[in-house]
């Protein structure tokens, strides 16, 4: 039994999610292997050789595999899939983006989102955002699985020994899709589905302008940005700092909302945090019937005197 | 050109759901349906390209019993030409769902394919992935921006931490996000009208294909219920307890 990973990566590092996968991985029984797809990514296949239990780095370098479109990584990931008995990637967009295609090619179910593994091949999974959760039992010969990162804690543990590469080298071209160009949003805050503190904004703060004292706060405190969909759909905040169903979803040590009601589709996104703060002026705002700690007050007011009180 | 759009029946996205006590999954008795929302910006997606004069043929396509109906009326009445229902009681999962869209696929040769990310209910965020892989045919997920060209379209994909843009060859995949379109509001007119336009039923079993499901759901079960906390009176407070108590910030 032997269960492969599919490295997420920009060529340049891998992403901290596969530390959470590799977690997921650990809780399986069977050796582990890594699969890493991509274009000159040196640094990404060293890394992926010091991760904590990793029998061998499959290596597939080439400039086909540059932006790991699916159109053809599906195929790569099937034909070295057939060997396996679990087949696991990170929930993320990139993982949601290829596995189930990869699945469809064997003809194969494949469980995504995954919350928790019960048993070999029963696992937990969120269903309607997050309300009701499903557990599933999957019975096909390979289990195609992704992993919600922040249901399981990161291995970030590196070995001693590097672990052997191989390397594939049959190269699929994409006659399908081209890339044309990506907008990543820079930031030097920590990024938002793996940050121990959140701070998040809501509708409450009126303007984008008003939406600063959010990041300083964040800032302050190391943390990452967040906003409520109120927030985005008013422009205050750009689309990939929400949080919620729509958006993204998070579990950090501290979330502190500010000025959000705590709507269904945000409580969705967020309420797996550790501590839960809301700063909200309406006593009746739902988000205090989920919030550790709830401060009724003006958001303004609150938010100055407490950056005040930090910086002292 | 053709363009095929996938609508899901779900309970509407305003409700409340609750979980049945016996665990066996959600109550649905006399709860309100609607499109699931992805998939009515897909239809509405359709309908602004058919009314740029890029689409002639906007085919809606349901699986499930007839209520489903009401859901293609929805779409007919947003601007789709006709309907399919492929009627089934059964529990239809993505890859079954796949494999019915891939044999309409073949059945009306469309060179588009649109419908949701995922679906409000069960959340498989898998359908037009598979779909794609199936058909072998270009994807492009999570879409915010769609520019239709005669042998490829140019797609903006919502991917974590921004933005990524694709060309794909014509005949492609689309699933759409949250930020593609507003979807419209129908006027009665256009309702009136819908019930005019054709809805073909095809039940399931004629079309041969093995649609058991491969995922058994044990149980459905609610979440954890989070326990209220406590109000702080003022923000001294509130990172006394921050600092002591829960030992989040230093």
């Amino acid at each position: 039994m032997s269960i492969l990973i599919i490295a997420e990566h920009d060529n340049q590092a891998l992403k901290p999610c596969n530390w959470h996968t590799l977690t997921a991985a650990q809780q399986l029984t069977g050796d582990i292997d890594i699969l890493v797809i991509g274009y000159q990514c040196e640094a990404v296949i060293t890394s992926a050789q010091k991760l904590k239990k990793i029998r061998q780095v499959f290596v597939a370098d080439a400039k086909a595999y540059e932006h790991q479109l699916p159109e053809n990584t599906a195929q790569l990931i099937a034909d070295l899939a057939k060997n396996y008995q679990y087949v696991l990637m990170a929930a993320t967009t990139f993982g949601k983006n290829i596995l189930p295609r990869t699945a469809a090619l064997l003809e194969s179910a494949i469980v995504t989102d995954i919350t928790k593994i019960i048993s070999t091949d029963t696992f937990l999974r969120p269903i309607y955002a997050g309300n009701a959760f499903a557990t599933v039992q999957n019975k096909e010969s390979i289990q195609f699985l992704t992993i919600r990162s922040t249901a399981f804690k990161a291995e970030t543990a590196s070995s001693t020994s590097l672990a052997p590469i191989k390397i594939i080298d049959t190269i699929i071209l994409n006659i399908l899709s081209k890339f044309i160009n990506q907008i990543l949003t820079i930031s030097t805050r920590p990024e938002l589905t793996n940050a121990r503190i959140v701070i998040s904004g809501g509708r409450g703060l009126k303007n984008a302008e008003n939406f600063k004292i959010i990041e300083e706060l964040a800032d302050l405190l190391g943390g990452a940005v967040g906003a409520s969909r109120a927030a985005v759909d008013a422009g205050f905040a750009p689309n990939d700092y929400q949080v919620g169903q729509t958006g993204k979803v998070v579990a950090p040590d501290l979330y502190i909302a500010i000025g959000i009601s705590g709507a269904i589709q945000h409580l969705a996104g967020m309420k797996d945090s550790k501590i839960i703060v809301a700063i909200n002026n309406d006593p009746d705002a739902p988000i205090f019937e989920i919030a550790d700690y709830g401060l009724v007050e003006d958001l303004f007011t609150a938010t100055s005197e407490l950056l005040a009180e930090l910086k002292k | 050109m053709k363009v095929l759009v996938a609508t899901k029946r779900v309970i509407d996205y305003t409700v409340r759901i609750r979980v049945k006590s016996d665990e066996t999954g959600v109550e649905t008795s006399n709860i309100k349906m609607s499109m699931n929302p992805f998939d009515e910006i897909a239809v509405e997606e359709a309908v602004k390209l058919k009314e740029q004069g890029k689409v002639t043929e906007i085919v809606a396509i349901s699986i499930g019993d007839k209520t489903c109906q009401e859901t293609l009326r929805v779409a007919l009445a947003m601007g789709a030409d006709r309907a399919i229902l492929i009627e089934t009681t059964e529990n239809i999962q993505p890859l079954a769902a796949a494999k019915i869209l891939q044999n309409l696929v073949k059945r009306e040769t469309p060179q588009l394919v649109l419908l949701g990310k995922q679906a409000i209910d069960s959340d498989h965020n898998q359908t037009g992935q598979m779909l794609a892989g199936l058909l072998n045919w270009a994807q492009g997920t999570f879409v915010s921006k769609i520019e239709l060209k005669d042998t490829i379209v140019d797609v903006t994909r919502e991917i974590d931490g921004g933005l990524q843009m694709l060309s794909l060859q014509l005949p492609a995949v689309i699933t759409t996000d949250l930020r593609l379109n507003q979807p419209r509001y129908l006027s009665l007119p256009n309702i009136m009208q819908a019930k005019r336009k054709p809805i073909e039923i095809i039940p399931l079993d004629t079309l041969l294909l093995d649609t058991t499901s491969r995922l058994h759901i044990l149980k459905i079960t609610p979440p954890e219920k989070r326990h209220t906390g406590i109000k702080v009176a003022n923000v001294k407070e509130l990172i006394d307890k921050l600092k002591k108590e829960a030992q989040v910030i230093t």
